[in-house]
């Protein structure tokens, strides 16, 4: 499942950037880093990704999910970590 | 250019029946929240019943602001309650209720209306203080402390959000012939006026007022801002 939301996630990282004035050295995948060191947003971009996922799987996907959950928030592995880890956390949240 | 998109709290009566009477008149598409149905007939004018504490409805009402509507421009967090007792006659349950429509209310409805008007880089919100809170009203400690509540919220909110072009600004009422002061008695609000440099009850306009300089365009550069009327 997780693997599904991948491209979408991928698309929603691209529109993010493209919306926060950062340049991508390449086409995003499951390993390309969302937030801390070498991410690519910083908070205000991670926000508005989370925000923008959430609204696009329960536009296509037809399911409310919510990323910003206190689970998520007191993750000592962040979901937010990767275009993977969010993957991941979202198909999961969709599962309950 | 399309209508612009208003949601405001609380219209059922008082301030904001009126509040919405004015941006209707003024060719907005007016969504309008009580937790009653509302008699307001309008063809720009959709009314949804719930709590505005409850996370589930509330949270459904957005659903349908982005699907039905596709943006929301402004938001007037006006849903409000009050409770005037001596603080050691107060139950633990007012104190609740006064929390929870007032300040919890005011805190979801921002951060749902915040989700919308982040993607379009632009929104006003507006909550509702009183100037019971500079004024540290006597007999109304549940109430103060949860408008007080609502400008600290306002106050982080405006840093939180500036970065998405959304601003937050808060507006302090003073005593308004409606409802929610009905049931004080007459001496008490006579002598929360005389408190007041203009000293009159404040109306709806005066109210509206400050709700339209906070929406203009104009105002793009002023957050995090509580404006009491009166002179308070």
């Amino acid at each position: 499942m997780s693997g599904d939301l991948v491209p979408l996630i991928v698309e929603l990282v691209c529109e993010v950037a493209e919306e926060q004035g950062i340049e991508l050295d390449a086409q995003p995948d499951v390993e390309t880093a969302l937030f801390g060191e070498q991410g690519l947003f910083d908070s205000m971009g991670l926000v508005s990704l989370v925000i923008a996922v959430e609204q696009a799987i329960e536009e296509r996907h037809d399911a409310a999910v919510a990323l910003a959950d206190e689970k998520a928030l007191s993750q000592t592995n962040s979901p937010y970590r990767s275009v993977g880890t969010l993957a991941e956390y979202a198909a999961a949240q969709m599962d309950q | 250019m399309t209508a612009p998109v208003t949601l405001i709290t609380g219209t059922r009566k008082g301030i904001g029946r009126h509040l919405a009477e004015h941006y209707l008149d003024r060719g907005h598409r007016v969504i309008g929240v009580s937790r009653n149905a509302s008699d307001l007939s309008h063809g720009g004018y959709r009314h949804f019943e719930l709590n505005v504490a409850d996370e589930k409805p509330v949270i459904d009402l957005f659903r349908v602001v982005r699907t039905e509507f596709g943006q929301l421009d402004h938001l007037v967090n006006n849903a409000g309650i009050a409770s005037m007792n001596h603080a050691l006659l107060t139950p633990m349950k007012t104190v609740e209720n006064v929390m929870s429509t007032n300040f919890f209310g005011t805190f979801l409805f921002c951060r749902e209306a915040a989700k919308l008007m982040q993607r379009a880089k632009t929104g006003r919100i507006v909550n509702f203080s009183t100037v019971a809170v500079p004024l540290k009203l006597e007999g109304e400690a549940a109430y103060v402390a949860s408008k007080a509540a609502v400008q600290a919220l306002t106050e982080v909110l405006a840093r939180e959000l500036a970065g998405f072009g959304i601003t937050v600004n808060a507006v302090g009422p003073v005593p308004i012939e409606t409802d929610l002061i009905r049931a004080v008695p007459a001496e008490k609000i006579a002598a929360l006026v005389r408190r007041q440099a203009i000293q009159r009850l404040g109306t709806c306009a005066d109210v509206t007022n400050v709700v339209d300089f906070f929406f203009s365009p104009g105002s793009s550069f002023v957050t995090g801002q509580t404006l009491y009327l009166g002179g308070v």
